[in-house]
Order: structure tokens, then sequence, then C-alpha cells
């Protein structure tokens, strides 16, 4: 049985600017349904190219990428952001929600965007993300008025709400303190229990990746420990 | 795609910056509304100024021109056909500028669809006697109802009633001009000569004023039997034919076709005023101009609120992009927000516009020279509101392309990791 998500082969990527440096080197590994894996390794060490790599956002690299078992390269850009919209969920250290609207509507657009259900079914469905994480009374304020713990768990539910195949998350609880960072913890290792979901979590913590299923260490550009 | 999305990202963007969105549609507003005034000023004055002489013009002018005839004996003799004939002193015929068989003529005139209606008239020149002084002038024979019809000559009779040439047997209407030389008021009798000799006795019952005062100076008009009189002519005497078409256009064709049909003299209200067309069109050229140029300006304002706009939201960009929406999305979103600071400004404008050519029309505009007119001329034109509408849109589109694209083109990565 093949229920591999997210399949990485030979990825190399190098900058040209100002001198070509070689950042990722013959990068190769896979992640199964339900896995909890998160990725260590020194600042610098090409831990955030690889995940925007493996986002799909970053096209320009050598090698293979497969998600739900089909090849991302040389797509177009419109197929890409389906992609994301549809099977990928975003969490960045910086909360980046839309200060232009509200809790709610941020939790919403992803799903809005897929168009999949109805406006009425997708409010439903964020508000349920929103009370899974306990901050479905924020649901009308807007996005600037919360804490940064607040806005983490929003950005959560936000990545949730197309029920994505995977979440990522580039250094996640970076900007959060102990108690929260303990938080957001809890709701992944939560979302693996209780909803099989995969998840792929870049971090500097490791007492957080101490707790993960499966670590992926990296050093100057090289999977060194999977 | 899904419009009411794009739409509600737009309009909450749109609504986060309400203060420079205004500015921005302000300077649309406020240009629209220069365009669309100063195209209805302009063209009123248009209106006003080719209406001094197109209003009482005719379209093509049947006559006949007193000159040599250019079919010389010699050329038709068959012993020299083929020689290089030499002919000095040509003298003009001794033709006379009556239109003959006019009555067919018309007739057949009002049969043609293009012909909205003529006038017949005669016109002759005359010599006003002033106690011992004689001052030249001409005096024209006309239709009073046919000339009221086609050419407003009761709009320009200041005093007195134009139906009095036709009800007061030998009276006559006197340019203002004239009147004023001739120290004539109505109901003095003023005394005609003509070419001949002959002198005549004629009765003031109105004054003329048509704007032109070297017109107004010279002419003179009374009924066509008060100048058949005059004249000593025929009950049939007529020397021109004024045709008014349904359209202007068609003029100088139809100059020449009636040259050959009737074999008279025609001349053309194009070839005859050419001038004036050159002035109008330039005036126009000139109001384009100046809207045009106010709505680059205002579409320089819409391009620098976006572009201020997109440089601000980058982040949020790049996250719409992270989550899914595509670089088209992304720029729809921007276009959309451009062509709604266009179109509303727009709609103020016009709407604004169309005020300000109601004040203006209000403004009295008196002059000697124009009696008819009291106000600024306006005109009201559907099609100047049409054009500005297109062209707000079309500035905005453009103005907004540039931006939308560059939004649509931010890479999120470099976004996302430059914090
Ligand atoms: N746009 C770029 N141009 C040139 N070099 C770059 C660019 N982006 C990243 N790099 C280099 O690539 C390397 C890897 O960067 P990356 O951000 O992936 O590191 P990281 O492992 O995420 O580090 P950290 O833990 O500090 O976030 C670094 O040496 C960085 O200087
Ligand atoms: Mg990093």
């Amino acid at each position: 049985m093949n229920d591999t998500i997210l399949e990485a082969r030979n990825i190399q990527k190098s900058f040209d600017d100002p001198v070509k440096v070689q950042v990722l080197k013959d990068i190769s590994f896979k992640i199964d349904k339900g896995e909890f894996v998160s990725v260590i390794g020194k600042s610098g060490c090409g831990k955030s190219t690889l995940l925007y790599i493996l986002s799909t956002m970053d096209t320009i690299y050598d090698g293979d990428l497969l998600i739900d078992n089909q090849l991302m390269n040389g797509r177009k850009e419109v197929e890409l952001a389906r992609v994301r919209n549809e099977k990928i969920g975003f969490v960045f250290q910086f909360h980046y929600l839309l200060n232009e609207f509200n809790v709610l509507k941020n939790v919403m657009l992803p799903g809005l965007k897929l168009g999949k259900f109805s406006a009425k079914e997708v409010e439903e469905h964020a508000m349920e993300q929103l009370k899974k994480l306990g901050i479905d009374h924020l649901s009308h304020k807007m996005a600037g008025q919360i804490s940064g713990g607040e806005k983490q768990r929003v950005a959560i539910a936000r990545a949730l709400i197309n029920q994505p195949l995977i979440i990522m998350g580039d250094e996640p609880t970076g900007n959060l303190d102990k108690r929260n960072s303990e938080i957001v913890f809890e709701i992944f290792s939560q979302l693996k229990e209780e909803f099989n979901q995969t998840l792929l979590i870049v971090t500097h913590d490791l007492d957080f990746s101490g707790k993960c299923s499966r670590v992926i260490e990296m050093e100057d550009g090289r999977i060194i420990r999977q | 795609m899904n419009i009411r999305l794009i739409i509600s990202i737009a309009g909450s963007l749109l609504f986060a910056r309400l203060k420079q969105t205004a500015v921005a549609a302000i300077g649309v507003t406020f240009s629209i509304m220069m365009f669309v005034t100063l195209l209805s000023f302009m063209s009123g004055l248009n209106d006003l100024l080719d209406g001094l002489i197109l209003n009482r013009t005719a379209h093509v002018r049947l006559y006949n021109e007193i000159k040599p005839n250019p079919e010389q004996p010699l050329n038709l003799s068959e012993a020299y056909k083929n020689a290089h004939n030499f002919i000095r002193s040509v003298k003009s015929s001794n033709k006379r500028k009556e239109i003959y068989d006019n009555a067919s003529i018309m007739k057949s005139l009002l049969h043609d669809p293009n012909v909205r209606g003529i006038a017949p008239r005669i016109t002759a020149p005359v010599f006003f006697n002033d106690g011992a002084i004689e001052i030249t002038g001409s005096i024209n024979g006309i239709d009073v109802e046919a000339e009221g019809k086609l050419f407003f000559f009761n709009d320009y009779v200041t005093d007195g009633h134009p139906t009095d040439l036709k009800n007061v047997s030998n009276s006559i209407i006197l340019g203002k001009g004239l009147a004023q030389t001739l120290l004539a008021e109505i109901g003095d009798v003023v005394q005609v000569t003509t070419s001949e000799g002959e002198r005549f006795p004629l009765k003031v019952v109105g004054y003329f004023q048509s704007g032109l005062l070297d017109y107004d100076k010279v002419q003179s008009f009374a009924s066509i039997t008060t100048a058949q009189k005059l004249l000593g002519k025929s009950n049939s005497y007529i020397t021109d034919i004024q045709i008014k078409l349904h359209d202007i256009n068609l003029a100088p064709a139809k100059a020449i076709e009636y040259e050959q049909r009737f074999g008279v003299d025609a001349e053309d209200i194009k070839t005859a005023n050419a001038q004036f067309e050159t002035g109008s069109s330039v005036r126009t050229i000139i109001s384009y101009a100046v809207g045009v140029t106010l709505l680059i300006v205002s579409g320089f304002g819409i391009y620098n609120i976006l572009n201020m706009m997109i440089y601000e939201k980058m982040e949020s960009i790049a996250i719409l992009k992270a989550t899914g929406f595509a670089g088209k999305d992304v720029q729809r979103v921007f276009m959309f927000i451009a062509l709604s600071i266009g179109v509303v400004g727009g709609m103020l404008g016009l709407f604004f516009g169309f005020l300000l050519s109601l004040g203006i029309d209000q403004i009295p505009f008196n002059t000697a020279s124009l009696p008819t007119i009291k106000t600024f001329p306006i005109r009201y034109n559907p099609v100047f509101y049409g054009i500005g509408a297109i062209f707000s849109f079309i500035t905005t589109f453009l103005a907004g392309y540039l931006p939308a694209r560059k939004a649509s083109m931010v890479d999120p990565v470099v976004i996302l990791r430059g914090k």
C-alpha cells in the first residue's frame, strides 16, 4: 500500500547571488501519511530553502518533487497555486494574517478560494476549526487585535480549512513564548493522533523536535540523519 | 473563477485605505467633470459660431454667374478644331441673372429625397437714398415662410414682424447697421434706387441683426413680389434657389449634380465656408487634448495609489499566494480596485460635469452681435458623456494594469524570507 504524501528525489538548489553557492545537495526523502516530521539543523543550513521548494512556492531547483504521487516539476503557476490551496496548509514563524479581515474571514479565505463548498459551509468549517483550537470567541475580532499566540492558532486554523494532505511550518513556534509554544505543539500532536494529520515542521526548538515521531537533521545542505 | 471572492478582497483592501482611494477617485472625478464641461461648452460655442454662418447659408445655392462663355464660337468651327486657338479680350456674355424655368427646377428639387427644403430668392444691388447721399447695399427678395423655416430668419429680426413683409405691400426690413446709417425708424419710408435707375419708396417694417456687422450694414429684405416689382420683372423672376439638404456632407456632390442637371451654377457650403470648419475642428481638438491631459494626470494618481497599496500589502499578497491564490487572482484584485476607482470617480465626474454645464448655461452672456444668445452656450450631447465614461475606464485600466501585474509577479518566497 502506497500512502506516500510527499517525496523529494535528489533535490539540488543553488543561489547565484553574489557567487554561486549550492545550498541544497542531493536531498531525498519520503513522508508517509500520518507522520509528524520535524526538520532541524544549524542556522543557514538550508531548512527554509528546502521548505519553500517542498511547498511549491520556489520552482527553481533540480531534482523531482512529488506531492500525492504527482510530479510537481514544470507545472504552471496556476496549477501549483491550486496544489497549495488544496493539499498544503502553511504556518509561518510570523503569523501573517491579513489585517484587513477579521479572524473568521482570514480562516475562510483559502476555503472560499478552493470553491468546493458554499460560503456558508466554509464558514461553518472555519468555526469548527476555531472551536477545535479554542479561539472561537475571537472569530469576529480584526486580525490585528489579537495576541501573537492567538494569531498563530488562527494561522493553524487557516492551514486546516481545506483539510490538507500535509501541514508545513517554518519555525511556527519560533516567535512564541514557552507556554504558547507548548500549546501549538499540543495542537499539532493532537492533529496527528486524532485525525492522522501529516505534518512537516522546521524548528530550532529541540524540545519540540524531541517529541516528534521522526526527525530529519540537516547540515550544510545535506540530510545527515532521518 | 470566484468573482465574489475577488471583489470582497478588493473591497477590504480598498476600505482599509479609504482616504487615499478617495483622493485618487476625486482626481478622476475632477478630470472627467472638466472634460465633459469643456467639451459641452466648446461645442456649444462651435454651434453658436457655426450657426452665425451655417444657419443662414444654403447647403447648395443655384444661381447664374456672369462669366465668359467657355464655348467660344471659334472653338466650334470645324476648320480650327485641331488648332490651338488664342482669343483675346473675351467678354462676359450678356447672360441674365435669372434662373430660367425655375418653377420646374424647384418642382424636381422638392422630389429629391436628399432635399430638406428650398427657398427661392432674388438678390439685387441697390442704392439707398438718404437726402443727398447714396448708400450702396443690396436687397434680398425672399419667401418669408421658407426662409424662416430653413434659415431661422425670424430669429434675426429683432424689431418688427417678419410676416409684415408679406402683409404690408412695398415693405422692407433693414439690417440694423443700415437702418442706423439711414436714420430710419420702423414706419419710415426709405427711397431705393435700382441699378437701372428706377426709384422706389419702401416702408420700413423691421430691423434685422445677424451678428455680422459688415453684413448688417448693407443687407435688406423684402418679399419676392416687392423685389420683382422693384426690378420691373415678371412674377417668375428668381435669381437664386437656396437648397437645404438633410445631410450637409452631401453638399459638394449635390452641387456638382445640380450644376449638370439644371445647367446653372451651383455653390456648396463646404467650399464656400471651409474656414469655419477648420475653426470648429481646432476648438474640438483643443478640448479633447485638455480633457485627455487631465485624464492622464488622474491616471498617474491611480497608478501611484495602487503602487503604494501594493508596496504596503506585499506581505498580504505573499500570504494570499502561499495559501493558494494564483498570480492571476491577485492581478484581478488590484485591477478591480483600479477599475472601481475609475468607475466611481468617472460616474461622479459625469454627474458633476452635467451640473457644471447647467451652471455655465445660466451665466448671462449678452452681446450686441448675437441677439438670440442670452447665456453662455452649452451643447448637451450624450456622446460627450459616453466618451468621458469610456476614457475614464481606459485610463484607469491602463493605470491599474502595471501595478496589478507587478502585484501578480510578487514572489512569496522573497517576501516571506525577507521578514
Ligand atoms: N535569495 C538568496 N540569495 C542568496 N543566498 C541565499 C538566498 N536565500 C538564502 N540564501 C542562503 O542560503 C542558505 C540557506 O538559507 P535558509 O534560509 O534556507 O537557512 P535556514 O536553514 O532556514 O536558516 P535559519 O535556521 O536561520 O532560518 C543561507 O546561507 C542563506 O544565506
Ligand atoms: Mg529558516
